[in-house]
């Protein structure tokens, strides 16, 4: 990131300087170098193209299959997919043991999977940016309150408190969304809290504080918007790790419950037939694969263009 | 070095009171009388009232709090709502199992991952280094559950080289001493159970050292990269020291430091994603006995399953700071 741009208010700077406004390169805004930067990165760009393939999957998926993803077909139980020994063109990935079409369930899926994605990791941002911003701007007691809270969060391994609190809540996919956006907070809270430290004392904030901007002012329309990177590098890491917490919960029997198809649970159904039809059991543990190795790749390739210090 | 060590120790006393907290206020804010979830719906009036006297519930919740408090330091967790039997009795039974289970992970985790590092890093960019990172990566994405039962179909259902569930045959006798199934062998001089119960940890071992593996080698990878750019390095090569000298006297050691940080932490990490590997090879474990508490709604199971397991997680993150403290001279001066 160029250390000498002036770090300015707001968000509506960006429009005023995108490269097609610019003037000459100088008044370009780093947002577009650090674009420019993300395209060489070849992982980086997989992993976009990943998450745009199963995005479109997901929007488009009633145009993509004629099936109806809980419709079920007695005639058809249990069809292999296409290049095994009795498998048909009809059901490309063969069906389940209640006939119903496996690349439709699969492909409706990834709504699932992208949903809670976005609301587990929505919640973990807005609370987690919130309160690593009060902390990290105001310090003191209120600082070592919430950073304390964060810890005791974090005291728990990972997947541990999201099965404890979906028990105490009752099963259901709105409650492990739920819970796996209430682990993630921390993550956001902590890298929050740190970049509104750093940026605390630039020339910028006192300049903001000198023309009489109040503190929320201050902390929402001057440092948040500067400290962008490496919260939505955490995103990408963490919509993946939603995903797979999420599967894994499903597969418990305590995210989303049947018929809806979800992967992890999806999964949890074809344990039951491993021995009469693998394909049920492994195919949308390969959806879960991909879905999460994009928002991986992603996340790596944009911590590599927007904050290189963030690499191990 | 003993200022540091002495606050790192006191630190963790807040956390674990926070855990505490926690794991007692879940059960508070849960509609319902929390003598009847902890008894069951089947509970007589009597057992009913006598469990609301145990617990204080006429008291105020900091009271209530105190006396939870007071319980867990005599290590008084309740009883199991369906098996009638102590908790504290449950997990001596079933911890050796989940740490038994965790080691062995750990061990394949961290020999592999560091060996994969390391031939990584001393070939940069070469083939094996390629494609042991995209090896790492698709490990860290894949869910642990379904690659336990790709395992369990491939090399159980199908080749039938492993047994599929459990520690031990049911022909096998071992006669138990420390519920540590391969010590217990040992112990007693039992080659064949040591052999059945080797083969029966070895999958889901495999299963649950996927995800520590991929973070140990990238880890080890990218620090070893970096020793290698230090002068020191460059000094040995100068000498004429052999490749295999400067790498394994000179650059490892350094280069380890931050993995060894990476590898207990992991470590409790395993804790917790063992209730999904031992759920699906029904090992016996204290994760697969927490999971089935969910299940069944036995809140004594819950809250002593999650208590034992999040205390174990941040000792083991104790210990590893202070092992960090102690191999690297540099945090003393902090």
């Amino acid at each position: 990131m160029n250390e000498n741009a002036p770090a300015k208010m707001g968000w509506g700077h960006l429009a005023a300087r995108c490269p097609l406004r610019a003037r000459n390169p100088e008044e370009r805004h780093p947002i577009f170098d650090q674009i420019e930067k993300f395209l060489k990165n070849k992982t980086g760009v997989a992993g976009l193209i990943i998450i745009v393939f199963f995005t479109l999957a997901a929007i488009l998926a009633p145009l993509l299959t004629p099936y109806d993803p809980n419709e079920n077909a007695l005639y058809e139980q249990l069809k292999p997919p296409v290049w095994a020994e009795g498998g048909a063109a009809k059901n490309l990935l063969g069906t389940d043991d209640m006939g119903r079409d496996l690349l439709t369930r699969m492909i409706y899926g990834a709504r699932v999977s992208l949903t809670l994605g976005v609301v587990s990791v929505g919640i973990a941002f807005l609370v987690g940016s919130f309160l690593g911003a009060i902390a990290g701007y105001y310090k003191g007691w209120p600082d070592s309150l919430i950073m304390r809270i964060m810890d005791i969060i974090l005291a728990f391994p990972h997947i541990l408190l999201a099965i404890v609190i979906v028990a105490y809540l009752g099963p259901g996919l709105r409650n492990a969304m739920m819970a796996i956006g209430i682990i993630n907070i921390p993550r956001f809270a902590r890298i929050v809290r740190a970049s509104v430290m750093e940026e605390y004392g630039k020339d910028y904030v006192t300049a903001a504080r000198a023309v009489g901007a109040g503190n929320r002012r201050i902390i929402f329309n001057a440092i948040l918007p500067n400290c962008l990177a490496p919260i939505i590098v955490q995103a990408s890491l963490g919509f993946g790790a939603a995903i797979l917490d999420a599967a894994g919960l499903s597969f418990l029997g305590l995210g989303a419950q049947p018929p809806m198809s979800e992967w992890g649970a999806m999964i949890a159904q074809g344990r039951q037939l491993i021995l009469r039809a693998w394909w049920v059991m492994t195919l949308p543990g390969i959806a879960i694969l991909f879905a999460v190795l994009g928002f991986n790749l992603f996340g790596d390739g944009l911590r590599d263009a927007l904050d290189p210090r963030l690499r191990d | 070095m003993t200022g540091f060590i002495v606050r790192r120790i006191l630190a963790v006393i807040p956390t674990l009171l926070g855990v505490t907290v926690v794991i007692f206020l879940m059960l508070a804010i849960t509609p319902g009388d929390p003598a009847e979830l902890l008894l069951g719906e089947r509970a007589t009036q009597e057992s009913l009232d006598a469990m609301r006297e145990y617990l204080g519930l006429k008291e105020p919740l900091h009271v209530q709090y105190g006396l939870f408090l007071k319980r867990i330091v005599q290590f008084d967790l309740g009883e199991t709502i369906w098996t009638r039997e102590k908790v504290s009795t449950e997990i001596k039974e079933r911890f050796p199992a989940t740490i038994e289970l965790a080691v062995a992970a750990m061990l394949i985790s961290s020999s592999f991952g560091i060996i994969l590092g390391l031939i990584s890093a001393t070939r940069q960019y070469s083939w094996f280094d390629y494609i042991s990172m995209v090896g790492s990566l698709i490990g860290v994405s894949m869910p642990v559950f379904w690659l336990a039962l790709v395992l369990m179909l491939v090399f159980s259902l199908t080749l039938g080289w492993f047994p599929m569930s459990g520690r031990l045959g049911i022909d096998t006798n071992l006669e138990v001493i420390t519920n540590f199934y391969l010590l217990d062998s040992i112990l007693t001089g039992n080659g064949e159970a040591f052999w059945d119960a080797l083969r029966h940890l070895a999958l889901p071992a495999f299963a649950l050292s996927t995800i520590p593996l991929a973070i140990v080698a990238r880890m080890t990878r990218s620090s070893m990269l970096e020793v290698f750019r230090q002068d020191y390095i460059k000094t040995a090569r100068a000498k004429g020291l052999s490749e295999f000298k400067i790498v394994m006297k000179h650059a490892l050691r350094n280069g380890l430091i931050p993995v060894v940080t990476v590898v207990g932490l992991q470590f409790g990490i395993l804790m917790g994603g063992a209730i999904l590997t031992e759920t699906v090879f029904a090992w016996p474990g204290v994760g697969k006995w927490l999971f089935d508490g969910v299940v069944k709604r036995d809140y004594m199971v819950i809250q002593g399953g999650t208590l034992l397991v999040a205390t174990t997680f941040v000792l083991v993150n104790l210990v590893v700071d202070l092992l960090y403290a102690v191999i690297n001279p540099r945090i003393s001066v902090r």
